[in-house]
C-alpha cells in the first residue's frame, strides 16, 4: 500500500468503526433503555407488559404484607394521585420503610409490578433525584397517607 | 493554623502553575532557556500540593471539628485508619488528592523525561500546568477543602458506613492514580503536537506512564469489584452503575493506547491515531470525575450534591477536552505520514485490537450519558443497565477476546506465514470445552458457553508467543504480554463459570433449620447480638458442611448511628473450586430469619484474572525501565533479532 493510501484506508476503517458503535448503540438502546414512571404514568397506561422499566414513588403506609415463604414481599408505591401494587422476593434494602420513598426496576406483569431490584435511600442525606419533586411534596405537607 | 497552612500551600501551587504555563508560552515563542527553571517549578508545584493534603489528613486524623469538611465526613468515634481515609472519602478531600497527584506526575515528568526533545517536554510541562490550573481554581473556588467552621461544632456527622472498609483507604487512590497518570499521556501529546516532535522518540517517552496509569486502573477496577461484590451483599461483581462506567472508560481507553503506543515506539507508525487516544485517554478519566463528582447521578457514590460544582467541572472537561481537539484537528493533519505495513501484519491485529476496544468505549460512553442527554432535552427519565450493556459491549468483548490469540503471533510490517496453522492446540481446546457443555449442561446460556469455549482456547493461544524459543530468554515485555492475555483467559474463565453455575438460595430460617445450597448444608445455629467500635450487629452464626468440609460462616446487618443507616455484611469462605456466599437479612414475625446463600464455582478467577492482568503489565514496565543484569546481553540480542527479523 502507498502511505497516502494508508492513511486513507484508516481513517476509513476509523470512520466505519465508528458508524457501527453508533449503530450498535442505537440498537441497544432502542431496545434495552428502561425508562422511569410514577404510578399516576402506568395507570395512564404509558408502560406495556412486560417492558423493563423503573418505578419510583413512596411506599404506602400499612400497605407492606409478608408473603408465608418470608422472603417475598407486597407493598404499594403511590404518588399521590396513583397507586400501584408491586412483589418483591429479595432482601429489601433497610432503609426500605413505609412512608418512604423507593425505586424499584423491575416490569409489570397483568397490573402488578414485579420487581427485581429495590433502591431506597442510602441514608439520609441521600435520596434518589428521581424522587427529589415527591419528598418536596411530601415535606411540604401533601402526605399520602389518606 | 493546620488547615491555613494547606490553603496557602494550595494558593501558591496554583501561582507556579500559573507561572510555568506563562514561561512554556515564552519558550514555545522565543528560544530562551528556561527549561531548566521550568523543571524546578513543576518539582516544587508537586512539593506544595503533598503538603496540601498532608495537612488535610493531619485535621482529619485529629478530628478538628472547627474544619467544616471533617465535622461533614467524620466523627470522633470512628476507628483511626477510617479518620485517615476519611479526608479522600468525601468530594473536597478526594478533588485535593486529584489535583495532588496531577502535580505530583508533573513533577516527575520535569524530574525523569530525558527521551523527549526539549521543547516537546517544555509544552508538554505547560500543558500539564494548564490543566492544574483549572483544577486549582475549582477547589480554591468552589470545593475548598479547608473552610473552617465558627463556633467549632462538638463533633462531626460521620461518614457513610458502606465506605467505612479497608477497601476505601486503598480504592480511590488507586484509581486516582490511574486516571491522573494519564494527564502525563495527554500533556505529552499536546506537547508533541505543539512541537510537531510525533515520533518514536515520544512514544517510548509516554510508554511507561501511560504502562504505570493503565496497572493501577486495572488494579483499581479489580479491586472496586471485589469491594463491590462483598460490601453491598447482592453477590454481583459488575453492575454497569455509571460510577464502575466511568472507571471502566479511561481503562478502555487506556489499553487501546497501552497498544497503538508500541506501534509507534517500534515501527513509527499509527502516528495521529496515537496522539488522539492519548488525548481520549485523559478526556474518560476527566469525564469519570465529572460523572462522579457533579452528583449527576443516580448512585451511591453520588455524595455532592451541588449544581454549581457540576457546572465548574463541565466548564472545566469542555476547556480542556475542546482545546485538546481543535489543535488536533489544526495539526493532526500536517504530522509525517507512518511506515507503511502490509494488511496481515502485527500492526493490523493492533488496529483491529484499536477498533475494536474503541467501539466497546463507543458504546458504553453512549449507554452512561445517554440518559443524562434525554433528560436535559426532553425532561424525560430513563436508566441504561446492564441489558444493554451486556447485550451490546459482551458479544465485541468476547470477539476481542478471541482475536488476542492472534495478533501476538503476527510479525511486524508484513506476515508471510500461514499463521493460523500455529493455533490447533488452542483451536482443539476451545472445541473440547464447547463439546464439553453441550453434552453435560444443554441448557446453558449461549454467552457463558461462548466464554468457556474462548476462554480454553485462549489460555492456550496467549502461550504461543513463548512457544518455540527458550522462554527464559524472551524478553520481560514478551512475558508481561503472555500473562496479561492469559489472565484475560482467566478472567473469562470465572464469569463464565459464575454466570452458569451459580446457585442461589433465598429463604427463611429458625435457628437449627438447615437449608441446602449446591453442594452445602447450611445450618442456621443462632442469631446473637453483638457491637463494633462504633456499630451494633446481629450475627447469624451458620455452620456450613459438604462431604467432610465443616465451616462455620457469621454474616451480620449492622447498625450505624452516625449517620442512621444499616449495612449488610457478607460472609464469605473461599475454596479452590468456589465460594461460599452468605447475607443475612431481616427476621419475621415468627422469629425466622431471611438467609441469602449463594454457591458460587470458580467465582475467584475472575479477579484473579484482573491481577494477572496488572502483573503482566508490571512486568513490562520493570522489564523496559531496568534491565536486570541476569537478562541484559540475552535480552538485547533477542530483541535486535525481533528487530530485524
Amino acid at each position: 500500500m502507498k502511505p497516502k493510501n494508508q492513511r486513507l484506508v484508516l481513517v476509513a476503517v476509523a470512520v466505519a468503526a465508528l458508524i457501527v458503535a453508533a449503530l450498535l448503540a442505537m440498537w441497544g438502546l432502542r431496545s434495552q433503555a428502561s425508562f422511569f414512571f410514577t404510578p399516576a404514568d402506568l395507570a395512564a397506561g404509558k408502560a406495556h407488559d412486560g417492558e423493563a422499566i423503573r418505578l419510583g414513588g413512596m411506599v404506602e403506609r400499612g400497605s407492606v404484607r409478608h408473603l408465608p415463604d418470608g422472603v417475598t414481599i407486597r407493598f404499594v408505591v403511590t404518588d399521590g394521585k396513583s397507586a400501584t401494587p408491586v412483589s418483591y422476593r429479595g432482601i429489601v434494602p433497610d432503609l426500605f420503610r413505609e412512608g418512604s420513598g423507593a425505586v424499584a426496576e423491575g416490569r409489570l406483569q397483568n397490573g402488578t409490578f414485579v420487581a427485581d431490584t429495590i433502591l431506597a435511600k442510602h441514608d439520609e442525606r441521600y435520596m434518589p433525584p428521581e424522587l427529589g419533586n415527591l419528598s418536596a411534596e411530601h415535606k411540604a405537607g401533601k402526605t399520602l397517607e389518606k | 493554623m493546620i488547615a491555613e497552612t494547606g490553603l496557602a500551600a494550595l494558593w501558591l501551587a496554583a501561582g507556579l502553575a500559573a507561572l510555568q504555563f506563562v514561561l512554556m508560552i515564552a519558550a514555545l515563542r522565543t528560544e530562551t532557556e528556561v527549561s531548566r527553571a521550568m523543571r524546578s517549578i513543576a518539582v516544587l508545584q508537586g512539593v506544595l500540593t503533598l503538603i496540601a493534603f498532608a495537612m488535610l489528613i493531619i485535621v482529619f486524623a485529629r478530628s478538628d471539628m472547627s474544619v467544616a469538611l471533617v465535622f461533614e465526613n467524620s466523627n470522633s468515634a470512628k476507628p483511626f485508619i477510617y479518620k485517615v481515609a476519611g479526608a479522600w472519602g468525601n468530594h473536597e478531600g478526594s478533588m485535593l488528592m486529584w489535583v495532588t497527584i496531577l502535580a505530583v506526575a508533573g513533577a516527575f515528568l520535569g524530574l525523569l523525561a530525558h527521551r523527549t526533545g526539549e521543547r516537546t517536554l517544555l509544552a508538554a510541562l505547560g500543558a500539564q500546568a494548564v490543566l492544574a490550573l483549572g483544577f486549582y481554581a475549582f477547589l480554591l473556588f468552589a470545593s475548598n477543602p479547608f473552610a473552617r467552621m465558627w463556633p467549632a461544632p462538638p463533633d462531626g456527622q460521620g461518614l457513610n458506613p458502606l465506605l467505612q472498609d479497608p477497601g476505601l483507604a486503598f480504592h480511590p487512590p488507586t484509581l486516582y492514580l490511574g486516571y491522573v497518570g494519564l494527564s502525563v499521556a495527554f500533556s505529552l501529546a499536546v506537547g508533541a503536537l505543539l512541537t510537531g516532535e510525533v515520533d518514536s522518540r515520544l512514544a517510548r517517552a509516554m510508554r511507561p506512564w501511560v504502562l504505570a496509569a493503565w496497572i493501577l486502573l486495572t488494579l483499581g477496577i479489580t479491586a472496586g469489584s471485589y469491594w463491590a461484590y462483598y460490601e453491598l451483599g447482592w453477590g454481583g461483581y459488575w453492575f454497569w452503575d455509571p460510577v464502575e462506567n466511568a472507571s471502566l472508560m479511561p481503562w478502555l481507553a487506556a489499553t487501546a493506547l497501552l497498544h497503538s503506543i508500541n506501534v509507534l515506539a517500534a515501527r513509527g507508525a499509527l502516528k495521529a491515531w496515537t496522539m488522539m487516544l492519548a488525548v481520549i485517554a485523559f478526556s474518560m478519566s476527566m469525564v469519570g470525575t465529572f460523572l462522579v463528582r457533579s452528583g449527576i447521578l443516580t448512585s451511591v457514590h453520588a455524595f455532592a450534591i451541588d449544581p454549581q460544582r457540576g457546572t465548574f467541572l463541565l466548564a472545566l472537561l469542555a476547556i480542556y477536552v475542546g482545546a485538546a481537539f481543535v489543535l488536533f484537528a489544526w495539526r493532526g493533519a500536517v504530522l509525517k505520514e507512518g511506515a507503511p505495513f502490509e494488511l496481515v501484519s502485527r500492526e493490523s491485529g493492533l488496529v483491529i485490537n484499536n477498533l475494536i476496544l474503541s467501539v466497546i468505549l463507543g458504546v458504553v460512553f453512549v449507554g452512561t450519558l445517554y440518559p443524562l442527554f434525554v433528560e436535559a432535552v426532553s425532561g424525560e427519565k430513563l436508566s441504561v443497565g446492564a441489558p444493554y450493556f451486556n447485550a451490546v459491549a459482551g458479544p465485541l468483548a468476547l470477539l476481542l477476546a478471541a482475536l488476542v490469540g492472534i495478533g501476538p503471533l503476527l510479525a511486524w510490517r508484513r506476515e508471510r506465514r500461514p499463521v493460523l496453522k500455529k493455533l490447533p492446540i488452542p483451536a482443539l481446546l476451545g472445541a473440547t470445552a464447547l463439546a464439553i457443555t453441550i453434552i453435560l449442561w444443554p441448557q446453558m446460556n449461549m454467552l457463558p458457553r461462548v466464554g468457556f469455549m474462548i476462554a480454553a482456547y485462549l489460555a492456550a493461544a496467549s502461550l504461543l508467543p513463548l512457544i518455540g524459543r527458550n522462554p527464559l530468554r524472551a524478553p520481560f515485555a514478551t512475558w508481561g504480554m503472555v500473562v496479561a492475555h492469559f489472565g484475560i483467559a482467566v478472567a473469562l474463565l470465572g464469569m463464565a463459570a459464575n454466570a452458569a453455575f451459580t446457585v442461589e438460595r433465598l429463604a427463611i430460617a429458625q435457628p437449627g433449620d438447615i437449608l441446602s445450597v449446591g453442594p452445602w448444608q447450611v445450618q442456621l445455629q443462632s442469631v446473637v447480638p453483638t457491637a463494633g467500635q462504633n456499630f451494633t450487629a446481629v450475627e447469624a452464626e451458620l455452620r456450613a458442611t459438604r462431604g467432610g468440609d465443616i465451616i462455620t460462616l457469621s454474616p451480620q446487618t449492622r447498625y450505624f448511628s452516625d449517620p442512621p443507616t444499616a449495612t449488610n455484611e457478607s460472609a464469605i469462605r473461599t475454596f479452590w473450586n468456589g465460594q461460599l456466599y452468605t447475607v443475612v437479612g431481616k427476621q419475621d414475625v415468627s422469629g425466622a430469619w431471611q438467609l441469602r446463600l449463594w454457591w458460587k464455582p470458580f467465582v475467584t478467577l475472575i479477579w484473579a484474572g484482573g491481577a494477572l492482568i496488572a502483573l503482566g503489565g508490571a512486568l513490562a514496565l520493570v522489564g523496559r525501565r531496568f534491565r536486570f543484569s541476569f537478562f541484559r546481553r540475552r535480552e538485547k540480542a533477542d530483541w535486535r533479532r525481533e528487530r530485524y527479523a
